[in-house]
């Protein structure tokens, strides 16, 4: 099952991507309270996805096979600056958490097909908690989305 | 009496029974269970006036707390002299307490009114007139809103104003400027009450009544010290602890309160808690009602949805782990929760210990979820008291001068906004409806920024009341954003703002306002206002009448100008929602002792208890939010709520606790919490000018348990420093019985010994309340007490 570990490699990466990424936008804009005491707590969501993964990359393997196309983003490294530049963070956060939520449903496909319940049961509570990491970088994007396009210098 | 500070523990029968400074609570009038409440009549009169020499009397009711108390004002000379409460008041049966008692009338002869406008001249705030004030900001509203539009504009208003003068701002605001940057104090005090109901029920109201305290069994307090927030009330409990079957009463409070004494003698249990821990206490007192059985599985069944998720997340909380995360013996965990589940009628009221607190909306959530476990609700004695802050942050929320859509309204409903422009006759894209209206915390951070230019701030002293005291002063009073103050005094606030607008205050104008319980009473002008002094409605509509406000045909926007006029109109807008007053007019409450809403055709009397029939405001097409994520803030969509079909259903919901934002550490060992005083309201605008109540708490102070002052070399009296990471204050030390670990600052007081120089810049996510009372801090002796 090459093709499945090529998966668990992925998703176990884009969870890292994504806690590094939240990690970055919660230093970056520390001053905005809310954004950064949530993106830590989200962080720690993907580091526990992480951990609830590593029985199953030990018995599948973390395979990196060539594929016929390769999208893997990196991490955010820099925050950006003013409301603007949050808007574009929490965009790209938005992003990221999108490629992890996909990841999920393609390895809970390959779970069930395999009749694999424990992969299973980490695939879909994972890509439930995914969900509301994506619903409130919605939400928080639709409230700061008007003042940054309009007033902001 | 260097502290300055008379110890309640002098109370004495006699003479100081007419003087709620030492008696607070006042003389007993004891009842059984099931009895009516025994009228009471407090009375103040200044200066030893004597009853028979009042010129006459003005019907009101108090509004320096929450409970709103029915009283009358006494008039002398023209000028207002005192109260006496109204025996015929379902609120307080005559009972006024210290606050009400000798704080509603000295302010408003104070000499230091603010009797003219002022505006900036070079630096100075000089007097002036009207049309030259508000001449200045007319010119800057215009500017912005040719440069920038609407989003240059926020309003910061307050919990005090009357329902008619919110209404104006709402109309004014929402569909004359059409921000959506609208918001009051009531975040700072109520704003969870509003959220946990809106989680739970699908629109806020509060479902119990104070008649509850009559007929419960039991009464238990989540961080509510009733005995200090509202002394009536608490008279009323002691009525019933004091009688012949008392309520067992369970209190959850870190501090050795008045509240917390009751608990063992009447049954009950008090439950020290860690500041920060209150979602695990809720989620294990849940889990110990599902797993003891102590649920009504049919009436959970029929009426609520969420039970396996509810069961799922509480599932880790035993007892003794739930008692290893707050600091309380497992034991009192499980006996609180049997007092719940084995007794038919329970009160359940909850305030800031909860609302400002770590997970305040999540905290509070919990507390519906074990009424509703339990099917008791809607009847008497089963009620929940999501209470309030202040005495109309009631009518802020159903107006929508704050964070809400007008009239209980969903943002998030198209039919819902197509309505408010029909009353407005504006076009509904004019009405800000694209995201949650923007909170308190997050207006100062655009007015920090400059991208709102113009920021009006009514009846309220954010520069005292608001965290991190430096941080919002800097904003005030910085070049980035044109700052107007409208107030009664020279406020900290004031002081910082490019205009200032003198406003008259209660029984110097006529308005309406509701309490935690849904009464609304009616407030007669008494007096006229001092000087130029104007009500806030008139100076909306003045506001309103400069910058030419049109509805969309070309006519005026605002056509309603008596508040008795803007009353017939909110009357209208409320009509067909949770919080109706369609019923009700001037009328009809000034014959009333108070009428609880809803007041329709179908319910002429008002409406006692909400949810009697079990059927909850969460359809969809009628709720007014569609719920949140209570770990985010994240919100549910219409499709998604739809999708669960909740049809008059409430909902369970539950998260699991997550420790504070600030932990203790080597450097800040100790958790911070704040607080109040029984003898002072908010800044002490009106409280600090009563001399009663100045000399009975005229100072700061900080509280620690024995153990922790001896441990750092600290006597009671001594001067303490107390410093978190964003700054130092110094106050003496009083010595109480408290959660170990944990210090105590009032935040009523300005100065060296200002409490919010210390909180942090942080808010719930689901409610956006501040967190006031979950910090680190370390202590210190700054000095001795004694000769200081």
């Amino acid at each position: 099952m090459p093709h499945l570990a090529t998966y668990v490699g992925l998703v176990d990466h884009s969870e890292q991507v994504l806690a590094d990424s939240f990690r970055t936008v919660a230093d970056g804009h520390a001053h905005v309270a809310d954004v950064h005491h949530l993106c830590l707590t989200l962080a720690g969501m993907c580091d526990r996805h992480r951990e609830q993964l590593a029985p199953v990359v030990e018995r599948y393997g973390e395979e990196d096979l060539d594929e016929p196309e390769r999208l893997r983003a990196d991490a955010l490294l820099q925050a950006r600056e003013g409301e603007i530049g949050l808007l574009r963070d929490l965009q790209d956060l938005h992003l990221l958490a999108s490629l992890v939520k996909s990841t999920w449903v393609v390895i809970a496909q390959g779970a069930q097909g395999l009749r694999d319940r424990d992969l299973l049961e980490v695939a879909q509570s994972s890509q439930q908690e995914t969900d509301r990491q994506l619903t409130w970088l919605n939400t928080r994007m639709k409230a700061a989305a008007p003042q940054a396009l309009i007033v902001a210098p | 009496m260097r502290l300055g500070y008379r110890s309640r523990v002098t109370r004495a029968a006699g003479a100081d029974q007419d003087d709620r400074i030492v008696d607070v609570p006042g003389p007993a009038r004891p009842h059984p269970s099931g009895s009516a409440w025994e009228p009471r009549v407090d009375l103040h009169l200044e200066d030893g006036l004597a009853e028979a020499e009042v010129d006459h009397w003005v019907r009101s009711a108090c509004v320096l707390c929450s409970n709103g108390c029915g009283c009358d004002i006494a008039v002398k000379d023209g000028r207002m002299v005192g109260v006496r409460g109204r025996a015929d008041d379902r609120v307080n049966r005559g009972r006024l307490g210290p606050k009400g008692l000798y704080g509603s009338t000295p302010w408003s002869h104070s000499p230091d009114r603010l009797t003219r406008p002022l505006v900036r001249e070079g630096g100075d705030l000089v007097e002036t007139d009207w049309d030259t004030a508000m001449g200045r900001i007319v010119a800057e509203s215009r500017r912005l809103l040719d440069e920038k539009g609407p989003l240059s504009h926020g309003f910061y208003t307050s919990g005090q104003l009357f329902l008619e003068e919110y209404y104006a701002q709402a109309v004014v605001g929402k569909a004359g400027i059409g921000t959506p940057h609208m918001d009051g104090n009531t975040r700072l005090c109520t704003a969870t009450a509003a959220a946990s109901l809106k989680e739970s029920f699908g629109a806020d109201g509060q479902p119990g009544s104070y008649d509850d305290v009559e007929h419960a069994e039991a009464i238990f307090l989540y961080g509510h010290n009733v005995a200090e927030t509202q002394t009536v009330l608490w008279r009323r409990m002691l009525d019933r602890i004091e009688g012949t079957d008392p309520p067992a009463v369970v209190c959850v409070d870190p501090r050795e309160t008045d509240v917390a004494r009751a608990c063992g003698r009447t049954g009950g249990v008090h439950l020290p808690v860690r500041v920060g821990t209150n979602v695990a206490l809720v989620n294990g007192l849940v889990r110990e009602l599902l797993t003891r059985g102590w649920t009504d599985d049919a009436w959970v069944a029929a009426h609520t949805l969420g039970r396996e998720d509810l069961e799922a997340t509480v599932a880790d909380y035993d007892p003794e782990r739930v008692g290893h995360i707050c600091g309380v013996e497992p034991d009192d965990v499980r006996r609180a929760a049997e007092i719940f589940g084995t007794t038919d009628r329970v009160l359940s009221t909850v305030l800031q210990g909860f609302y400002q607190s770590h997970q305040a909306t999540a905290a509070s959530v919990g507390v519906n979820n074990l009424h509703l476990l339990r099917g008791m609700l809607g009847r008497p004695g089963c009620g929940i008291l999501q209470m309030n802050g202040q005495p109309t942050a009631q009518n802020n929320r159903e107006t929508g001068a704050d964070g809400d859509l007008t009239g209980f309204r969903n943002w998030q409903n198209p039919q819902h906004v197509q309505r408010l422009a029909e009353l407005w006759n504006v076009d509904p894209m004019t009405i800000p409806h694209w995201s949650d209206p923007t909170h308190a915390m997050q207006i100062f951070s655009y007015a920090e920024a400059g991208t709102i230019g113009l920021l009006w701030v009514s009846a309220t002293n954010p520069a005292v009341s608001m965290p991190e005291s430096a941080r919002i002063k800097r904003i005030l009073g910085g070049e980035q954003c044109f700052v107007v103050v409208q107030d009664l005094f020279f406020t900290e606030t004031a002081a910082l703002a490019d205009v200032v607008l003198p406003a008259a205050g209660w029984g110097e104008k006529t308005g309406t306002f509701t309490n935690a319980d849904r009464t609304v009473h009616l407030s007669e002008q008494a007096v006229d206002p001092p000087g130029e002094a104007r009500s806030d409605l008139d100076i909306w509509m003045a506001y309103a009448d400069a910058m030419g406000f049109e509805d969309k045909d070309g006519a005026p926007l605002v056509k309603w100008r008596t508040p008795e006029e803007w009353f017939d109109a909110w009357r209208e807008a409320s009509a067909g929602r949770p919080c109706d007053y369609s019923a009700l007019s001037y009328d009809t409450l000034r014959s009333s002792e108070g009428i609880q809403w809803p007041v329709t055709e179908e319910q002429p009397d008002g409406t006692a208890r909400l949810y009697a029939d079990a059927h909850f405001p969460s359809d969809t097409d009628y709720c007014e939010t569609y719920g949140h994520d209570l770990l985010t803030g994240g919100t549910v969509t219409e499709e998604q709520h739809r999708a669960k079909a909740p049809a008059g259903r409430a909902f369970l919901k539950a998260e699991h606790w997550t420790p504070p934002h600030e932990q203790v550490s080597d450097e800040f060992p100790l958790r911070l919490t704040t607080g109040r005083t029984v003898y002072q309201f908010h800044t002490r605008t009106k409280t600090g000018r009563a001399r009663p109540l100045d000399a009975a708490a005229p100072g700061p102070w900080v509280e620690l348990c024995a153990a922790d002052a001896g441990a750092l070399g600290l006597a009671d009296g001594d001067e303490a420093e107390v410093t978190t990471p964003r700054g130092s204050i110094r106050a003496p030390l009083r010595v109480r019985e408290q959660e170990p670990g944990t210090a105590f600052v009032p935040f009523h007081y300005a100065g060296e010994g200002q409490a919010n120089v210390l909180t942090m810049t942080v808010w719930d996510p689901v409610s956006k309340q501040p967190t006031f009372k979950t910090a680190a801090c370390r202590v210190a002796k700054a000095g001795p007490g004694g000769g200081a």
